[in-house]
């Protein structure tokens, strides 16, 4: 059978990569030297034209089906990993058939959950993190997206302004319909509680955890902060008709998590003493969208808000409240954003992402004006974080995991087979 | 330990006038191992869901024991979906990683300890127990994985398509595995699958549905030998029973230029003349007096003791009105594996007495028993 690429945009380059050999079995030249984590098939990470790629060998049906998912999950707009192609019709040099592989880009400054707790981390890298799958999966679920997997090791992560934004990795297992039925809410959730709670034992008996962390209290968390956000977001919501200002509120309160109100429904009882008030539609990335309507900068939802709020100190400090918002939004990227993330010297780049660097910059003029007991311009800020804080920084720009164990379960119940193959380690 | 019992489940789907499953009607025994078997769309998984709670149900109900669990929540129904997420934790022991949900669940370390053995025993792994998992080979894992699954004891095992990103060696193997692990189980376990062979092979009692109706519900061999309608009798066979379009005359039906003599009372159910008349390829003769069905034979497929041919016929075959624009089924036949006809050759088939099928070409139900 001839070798088949379905891609968007093919590269030619893919041709050149070794489609006869087992994924298993792929040469290291054709790798790229990163460490990798755990999964259910071979996974490996290539470097292609200048890029990273994940490449996921399973059967053909199923990578065309989450090639496809990956691509609708995108087109809706949700944080997930952008798919590549799909390679399929592989034949091994005897002329055995090969499985298909799934082809993702790598997200970069994203990181897996276990490079974060094989760093020394803030206390609280944990419920951080839960945080961020909670959103992931209101949205999903909000869409209609039961992800039957739901785990830290199918999302990646990356900063945003001191907490995480997840982006899911995994849709092998995923279901897009209408809506979802709180049976499916339930189960989804259930999954990932149980897989939450396996994470966190696991890194616990690996020594990773942090002290004082229970992974079951801690997994726990993912139902409780996920029940607030749904309710926030679904709730219905009855007053007296004199307390309209609770229209707003509701709306300002949503915008504060993040989401806007596409669609509101409102209704009254017979008599009109009392008003019903319920989102219909909401969309996430309040901030962001707001800050990419404002300066062109696509970035997490935690980072845009800590950007704005800068925005609106400049604004109010250079005394412009009445000038056009887009223009002083347009003055303040080129006099002060832009000149401070530039700052950063070409080595150190790969370290953090511009807006998380500006974040971290913001933070660190505080302290540093906190112990001088005046405020630091922010030049001064970056040119000591640049010296003292960044070079410490681990390289997060294509880390795709921590050297341990791959184990992916390829075979069931296969009594002959004994020894396992050595993970080979680079 | 539960009886299952989908007593008249329907499940509507929202923006949908037709049921995708439409009164459904289940008693599964104790310890039974059914298969949900059917053509993609048939409604098997959607039910196994409604049993899971997964789907919703519109009408009806489903019973696990005596508990009603309709509009139970699916971490409620003591059930366990298999086979879904089975990750391995690399720096816990295998005991670990068998009987961590437990302890999620709050159940107290002895009583952990005990369940994660016995399940070990079952599974063949009480030596692997303190071992962390890379010492194990893939097949010791997966069952590592099952453990998970059977130290919840949960009242029933749901198994939706487990099979299906295996290659087609592994299938089979793997099927036999969890047929016989079932059975020492004795757990209750609703199993779905679209492949009839695995159907057939693994299951106590299989449920053919299509378009969200339940077709039949019958022992792996009764269903073989007493299809109830003419697409049980297609659909479950491998290679697949010849159906023809045939009319009756007195005392039989008209197939090819003779004569299949029928029983008159089982004739007489039909409802006008038209009839299908189905024969599976092991009941078929040929015949060296140039009468019966005349088959060109175009493929001949020879297994060692048997062959199978594939021919084309003139004779009416029946065509199923959701796949009217199929490809024609070729006319199969088992013949003497060392004395095969040859590609191109004309044969003349006919069936074995006492073993055709009889179906009103109108309802497609069966005629007689």
């Amino acid at each position: 059978m001839a070798l088949q690429i379905t891609a968007a945009r093919p590269d030619p380059a893919l041709l050149d990569l070794p489609w006869e050999l087992p994924l298993e079995t792929w040469p290291e030249e054709h790798l790229a030297a990163l460490p990798r984590g755990i999964s259910r098939h071979v996974v490996r990470f290539v470097k292609l034209s200048g890029r990273v790629l994940a490449v996921k060998e399973i059967k053909a049906d199923i990578a065309v089906r989450e090639y496809q998912m990956l691509r609708m999950l995108g087109r809706l707009d949700l944080p997930c990993v952008v798919p590549f192609g799909v390679v399929s019709g592989r034949e091994a040099t005897g002329g055995s058939p090969l499985d298909a592989c799934l082809i993702t880009r790598h997200l970069q400054f994203s990181l897996p959950y276990r490079a974060l707790f094989s760093q020394s981390l803030r206390p609280d890298t944990s419920t951080r993190l839960i945080d961020a799958l909670a959103v992931l999966l209101v949205r999903l679920h909000l869409i209609g997206f039961w992800w039957g997997d739901v785990s830290l090791s199918n999302t990646l992560f990356r900063r945003d302004a001191g907490a995480f934004a997840a982006y899911l990795v995994d849709a092998e297992t995923g279901e897009l319909h209408q809506s979802l039925t709180s049976g499916q809410r339930d189960h989804d959730l259930e999954i990932a509680r149980v897989n939450i709670a396996g994470e966190l034992m696991d890194l616990e008996a690996g020594g990773f955890l942090e002290a004082g962390v229970d992974p079951v209290d801690t997994s726990n968390r993912i139902v409780t902060r996920y029940a607030e956000l749904w309710d926030e977001l679904t709730g219905v919501q009855r007053f007296e008709s004199g307390d309209r200002w609770r229209v707003d509120e509701r709306i300002r309160r949503l915008n504060e998590l993040g989401f806007d109100v596409d669609e509101l429904a409102i209704s009254t009882d017979i008599g009109g003493t009392t008003i019903q008030i319920q989102p219909k539609v909401v969309d996430a990335g309040h901030h962001s969208r707001r800050l990419l309507r404002l300066t062109g900068l696509d970035v997490e939802e935690n980072q845009a808000r800590r950007l704005l709020n800068d925005l609106d100190s400049y604004r109010a400090g250079s005394d412009r409240q009445n000038d056009d918002e887009e223009i002083v939004a347009h003055d303040w990227l080129a006099k002060i954003y832009e000149p401070i993330t530039r700052t950063v010297p070409r080595d150190l780049a790969g370290k953090l992402e511009p807006a998380e660097l500006f974040h971290e910059v913001l933070e660190h003029r505080w302290y540093l004006s906190e112990r001088a007991g005046h405020d630091m311009p922010i030049e001064d800020a970056i040119r000591d974080y640049v010296s003292t804080v960044l070079p410490s920084k681990p390289d997060e720009a294509t880390v795709v995991g921590v050297d341990t164990v791959e184990m992916p379960v390829v075979a069931m119940f296969d009594d002959t087979g004994d020894a396992p193959r050595p993970t080979p380690r680079r | 330990m539960a009886t299952v019992k989908f007593d008249e489940a329907t499940r509507l789907y929202p923006g949908n006038d037709k049921p995708s499953v439409d009164k459904l009607n289940i008693d599964i025994e104790d310890g039974e191992f059914l298969v949900l078997v059917g053509p993609s769309g048939c409604g098997k998984s959607t039910s196994l869901r409604m049993l899971a709670g997964l789907e919703e149900v519109n009408a009806g109900k489903i019973w696990i024991g005596d508990r009603d669990v309709t509009n139970l929540s699916p971490k409620d129904r003591d059930v366990a979906m298999v086979f879904q997420n089975y990750a391995l934790y690399p720096h816990m022991t295998v005991a670990d990683n068998m009987g961590f949900a437990l302890k999620i669940a709050g159940v107290d370390k002895g009583e952990i300890r005990k369940r994660v053995e016995e399940a070990a025993k079952i599974l063949d792994l009480s030596a692997y127990l303190e071992r962390k998992p890379k010492a194990l080979s893939g097949g010791q894992r997966q069952r590592v994985a099952m453990g998970r699954a059977i130290v919840r004891s949960p009242q029933v095992f749901l198994m939706d398509e487990p099979l299906s990103n295996l290659d087609a060696k592994l299938r089979v193997q793997t099927r036999t595995q969890i047929a016989s692990l079932q059975r020492r189980l004795g757990v209750t376990t609703v199993y779905v699958t679209h492949d009839q062979v695995e159907a057939m092979t693994m299951g106590d009692r299989v449920a053919v549905l299509k378009d969200g109706i339940l077709q039949q519900c019958d022992s792996p061999r009764h269903m073989y030998d007493h299809p109830n309608n003419v697409f049980v009798a297609g659909f479950i066979g491998s290679p697949a029973m010849n159906l023809l379009e045939v009319e009756s005359t007195d005392g039989g039906v008209i197939v090819g230029d003779s004569t299949v003599a029928i029983e008159r009372d089982r004739l007489a159910g039909a409802s006008g003349k038209g009839l299908t008349l189905g024969v599976r390829p092991e009941d078929l003769e040929l015949r060296t007096d140039g009468h019966g069905i005349a088959v060109t034979v175009d493929v001949v497929e020879e297994l060692g003791a048997d062959a199978y041919i594939y021919g084309s016929t003139k004779a009416a075959q029946h065509v199923d009105e959701d796949d009217s624009d199929a490809p024609e089924k070729p006319f199969i036949a088992r013949v003497d594996g060392r004395n095969p006809p040859a590609k191109g050759e004309t044969v003349y088939l006919a069936p074995k007495v006492g073993h055709v099928h009889l179906f009103d070409a109108q309802s497609g139900l069966r005629l007689g028993d």
